[in-house]
């Protein structure tokens, strides 16, 4: 059974289709890629599934159950987490402040502040940031300041995680070791949607790939399937 | 063209410039590499103003800039796309580009250069009307790029401008660069793509730890087992 599941999901944005009559799945234990032009739809979809946006029709599916019309904080709490393109943290509090934080929303409840802590500490090293638990949100480089978001989402206790182009800002080095620690991720038992340009990471770290174009999904396969599918070709990789 | 000399610079008592020396010369394009923290940023910050250098001078066609406020820096001609675009998120993009126009020798040509902008990113005029809060990850940076060059500046700074678009894009994105150049705009690059800004670079600088460790042609860049293994992970 797939752990994500959306049907018939559309949003307008004026009259725009942001996202248009859109189905997808994810089933447990996936790595799934999200690719497109800027302005496909890409990130609307995340924020769709984490009702960040209130889709105009269809329905969304988490473990079986509808969540479209639930709001955010209660779909974090059933164990789906997100990181944002355009990053979120809370600047002015402390980079270990913001991962206690996640541990004190997320999915289990009344977590001690000790245990809280202590579990941010070790999401910290996890994702690469320790050395840096004190220094202020906003002070951190904009690639960390995702980083920050990644152990932040994992501080819920996430089943499913939501990533939003951490790669982006990243060299060539950078993103081999951000492939590793979505690996890492996925290894300890949490499903991955992942929306990014890179195509190395991409290709090398999904299971499966979805394509959407003008709001409209327009390709889904395996990498080798998508990457030497014509329209793909033609409207996201060139050449 | 822009020369920036002996320059330390402090965030707070943290020190996060050693001793830079850097030259961009007119009608080239300069890289600047290095990796996430390495004080790229930090570096464009000082020069634009934003950031004023502990010691050491910033000189922009032979005047000094570094203790000028920023919007006196744009007016002598440099311009700067941030990372991530850092849009006027509820102006809409024809006021976004209006806001880059704002030194007087560019707003008298301003109706000429928004039909440059228009002609570089037409997806630019499609969203003329639309707040730039509804734009895409992409078109963010279209529309810093067109802001910065409302400005009809003599040097243009990039931070980043691959960052967040798609393939076919990122490769736009390059050959807008070098268009810029053929315009006479000088351009300072600063890019995680290491690879393909080597590539259309003259020269190139590499930064760690707040510190120049290498500078020289674009071409021995590319040779450099140091910059391969480090930076193009080969």
């Amino acid at each position: 059974m797939s752990i994500l599941e959306g049907q018939g999901v559309t949003k307008y944005f004026g009259g725009l289709a942001a996202v248009s009559n859109v189905d997808f799945h994810v089933d447990q234990g996936e790595i799934v890629g999200l690719i497109g032009p800027n302005g496909a739809g890409k990130t609307t979809l995340f924020g769709l599934i984490s009702a960040a946006v209130i889709p105009n029709s269809g329905t969304i599916r988490f473990k079986g159950e509808n969540i479209t019309s639930l709001k955010p904080h209660q779909i974090c709490k059933k164990g789906l987490a997100r990181t944002f393109q355009s990053v979120k943290v809370f600047s002015d509090m402390s980079v270990l402040n913001n991962v206690t934080l996640g541990a004190h929303f997320g999915r289990l409840q009344r977590v001690s502040e000790a245990r809280a802590t202590d579990e941010a500490a070790r999401l910290l090293e996890f994702v690469g940031l320790t050395g840096k638990a004190k220094v202020q949100a906003k002070d951190l480089t904009l690639a960390n300041q995702k980083l920050l978001e990644v152990a932040r989402a994992l501080a819920t206790k996430p089943e499913v995680l939501l990533l939003d182009e951490i790669m982006a800002g990243l060299n060539s080095t950078e993103i081999t070791q951000a492939m590793e620690l979505v690996s890492k991720i996925r290894a300890q038992g949490i499903t991955i949607f992942m929306i990014e340009h890179v195509m190395k990471a991409i290709m090398s770290v999904c299971d499966r790939i979805m394509v959407l174009d003008h709001g409209k999904k327009i390709a889904e396969g395996t990498p080798q399937e998508v990457a030497t599918s014509k329209t793909v070709v033609e409207v996201y990789l060139g050449e | 063209m822009l020369e920036v000399r002996n320059v330390d610079a402090f965030y707070g008592k943290i020190q996060a410039l050693w001793d830079i020396c850097l030259l961009v010369s007119e009608s080239n394009i300069v890289a600047l590499v290095g990796s996430n923290g390495a004080g790229k940023t930090t570096l464009v910050n000082t020069i634009t103003g934003l950031l004023r250098p502990a010691a050491g001078s910033i000189s922009f066609l032979g005047q000094r800039i570094d203790s000028l406020p920023t919007h006196s820096i744009v007016e002598l001609g440099i311009s700067y796309v941030p990372q991530g675009g850092k849009v006027f998120p509820e102006m809409t993009v024809r006021e976004n580009l209006e806001m880059g126009a704002y030194p007087f020798h560019a707003w008298k040509q301003k109706d000429d250069t928004f039909q440059q902008v228009y002609e570089i990113f037409p997806r630019l005029m499609e969203r003329e009307k639309q707040l730039a809060r509804t734009l895409s990850g992409g078109e963010h940076q279209m529309l810093a790029i067109g802001r910065a060059l409302m400005s009809k500046p003599k040097l243009c700074i990039f931070d980043e401008p691959s960052y967040g678009l798609a393939p076919l894009l990122v490769k736009e994105m390059f050959e807008t660069i070098q268009n810029l150049r053929k315009q006479g705009i000088t351009i300072f690059l600063i890019e995680q793509n290491v690879r393909h800004s080597l590539e259309i670079a003259d020269r190139a600088y590499v930064l760690e730890n707040g510190r120049l460790c290498l500078e020289g042609d674009c071409a021995e860049l590319l040779q450099s087992d140091h910059v391969r293994k480090a930076y193009m992970g080969l």
